[in-house]
């Protein structure tokens, strides 16, 4: 409890604290009242910054939970390949957020990388782009590669939610005439819906946190296309030693992850989920 | 922009778009069961196309891996043709740092799942079974840190381990690591002990067993799996974490895996030798992955564990 306290209840005080402060990390603290709050509102970089995070989240949720319910549904049945299937999706989940980093960025490196190469030795020419490198283009490839990451696990929710629906719901489904189409949208969907509540939680507000693959892919780059909230508040910190502006940044994600969390909790009347843990990994 | 990155004309963004139509209609199938021919093949098909999406990078990355740098130029990147050597991994062991960022790593793993295990065991007890005012409100406060992006705290962290002298450690950086998978190693723990039936706690209060002794001999068994559940979960955060190590270590006797194969890759030495890059990427992960082999229930409901409510 000590621990906890010390280390995860006494830093988000703290850094609410810091975030009316100046502090560079060889000065002392300085109180400057409501100063990062202003300059948080009207700076262009954190703006911007905020508009890429929520690119990130709304691409992120479509990059992977429809297709983690596909595959969860898939996974669900009962086909002995299914299984095997299954275990090998998982796979990803072992690797490291930067050892996976690295692989991506050598597999699409320009020229010499594994996509780069079927573009040149098999003519498919579209796959030879410099992905991570063009600012039109980078922050999407991030989203691709962390669905790779995370699919896996979302997945996982909607397998064990799928295998939760009794098996008369469908049998009645079938005796009132339902087709495959409508059984899914009447009793699959519906019953669901703690399914989907969960993911869609968990990508949103984990993907207001998402910073190691794009510290290690793109440093926030091209240009700032990739620069994302978090990436932002360690530039700002780490880099420009601004530990005061940086704190009202990294307030902000926090009381976005926690707004987030509540609304869909509350939305949905959905007592007991717990959100935010993609950091993690 | 949504709409920009979903046609940009990219084979996984393809993939993905074809699951997720595929997802309104094919899976179904998986729902009424052996109900058409086509529509399992459609789910067979979705299926193995995430399996391709899953598997090429690996498989490049480890065929990769295999190759020498000249080779990594010129031979075929997809087939194992051509030469193969193991000339990545004992380059990787003889010049750089990656030993001992090796045994960081496992010492950091180690360390970590002894902290977590040991207060959630007996953090859950207590609130199980000795429910009072304090447990109950630290309980909530527990489960509230859960929704706290770590990211959001770096500074203070930073800024603390500094000023009790825990900057740059390895035990510093097991705290710190403890603390922040604490919260759902809890919640595991309390939602597994709240299983263990009333009975047997009276029986062993017939038995004249005191709170101490009902803890080693009834609580610490009954909970064993789900201390293989935290267990994991907790090495697996420990093992493959990066942002922690960023910012809570500095010097190279403290380096830990992910940490030092990312500025190993940046390295001027390094930057270009994509083969040993990639050896080091898969030795990183074949601990874990031997372990998953085996133990891949517990690996499961590790990875999955704080989604079950």
């Amino acid at each position: 409890m000590a621990l906890y306290g010390a280390f995860i209840i006494i830093p988000t005080a703290f850094a609410l604290f810091l975030s009316f402060t100046h502090w560079d990390i060889d000065g002392p603290i300085t109180w400057v009242g409501l100063a990062n709050w202003r300059e948080f509102f009207s700076d262009p970089v954190a703006h911007h910054s905020l508009v890429v995070t929520f690119e990130l989240a709304g691409l992120s949720w479509l990059a992977q939970t429809p297709p983690a319910m596909a595959l969860g549904i898939f996974v669900a049945g009962t086909q002995r390949y299914r299984a095997v299937y299954a275990a090998i999706y998982l796979v990803p989940l072992l690797l490291s957020t930067a050892g996976l980093s690295l692989m991506w960025e050598d597999f699409l490196f320009p020229q010499y990388g594994g996509l780069a190469w079927l573009g040149i030795h098999a003519h498919l020419h579209f796959l030879s782009k410099t992905w991570l490198g063009s600012p039109d283009l980078a922050l999407f490839t991030i989203v691709v590669i962390i669905a790779w990451q995370f699919v896996p696990f979302h997945t996982l929710i909607f397998q064990a939610g799928r295998r939760a629906i009794p098996a008369e719901l469908y049998d009645a489904a079938s005796v009132d005439g339902a087709n495959l189409r409508q059984s899914f949208w009447h009793v699959t969907l519906p019953q669901l819906r703690y399914s989907i509540v969960t993911s869609s939680t968990l990508v949103l507000v984990g993907s207001l946190a998402y910073f190691d693959i794009i510290y290690i892919l793109t440093q926030g780059g091209p240009g700032d296309s990739t620069r994302v909230l978090a990436m932002d508040m360690y530039s700002v910190g780490f880099n420009q030693t601004e530990f005061g502006y940086a704190s009202t940044i990294a307030t902000v994600i926090g009381f976005l992850g926690i707004l987030l969390a509540i609304v869909l909790v509350r939305s949905t009347g959905f007592g007991s989920m717990e959100g935010g843990q993609e950091g993690i990994w | 922009m949504v709409a920009t990155a979903v046609r940009a004309p990219d084979r996984a963004g393809r993939r993905r778009r074809a699951l997720a139509k595929a997802g309104s209609r094919g899976t179904t199938l998986g729902g009424i069961r052996g109900r058409s021919k086509v529509s399992r093949f459609a789910a067979f098909l979705l299926g193995t196309f995430w399996l391709v999406f899953v598997l090429a990078p690996i498989y490049y990355m480890v065929l990769i891996s295999f190759r020498s740098p000249a080779e990594y130029l010129t031979a075929n990147a997809w087939l194992p043709t051509g030469g193969l050597t193991l000339s990545s991994y004992s380059a990787m062991f003889e010049s750089a740092g990656i030993g001992t960022d090796f045994r960081n790593s496992a010492e950091l793993a180690v360390g970590t799942i002894v902290v977590v295990v040991l207060l959630s065991l007996a953090a859950g007890y207590r609130i199980v079974r000795h429910g009072s005012r304090f447990s109950a409100v630290s309980f909530r406060v527990i489960l509230f840190g859960i929704a706290i992006p770590i990211q959001a705290i770096v500074i203070p962290l930073y800024f603390i381990t500094n000023k009790i002298y825990i900057y740059d450690t390895m035990y510093g950086l097991v705290l710190v690591l403890a603390a922040s998978l604490i919260p759902v190693a809890v919640l595991l723990m309390v939602n597994y002990l709240r299983l263990i039936p009333r009975q047997l706690y009276d029986a062993m209060a017939v038995d004249g067993a005191g709170p101490w002794s009902t803890f080693t001999h009834l609580v610490v068994p009954m909970a064993r799996p789900v201390l293989a559940v935290i267990s994991i979960y907790s090495g697996l955060g420990a093992w493959n974490n990066f942002l922690l190590p960023l910012i809570l270590t500095q010097s190279n006797n403290d380096t830990v895996l992910p940490l030092g194969m990312y500025r190993f890759a940046s390295s001027d030495q390094y930057a270009l030798n994509v083969p040993v890059v990639m050896a080091v990427v898969v030795f990183s992960v074949l601990p874990l992955l031997i372990l998953y082999l085996g133990l891949r229930r517990q690996f499961v409901k590790g990875i999955g564990g704080f989604a079950l409510r």
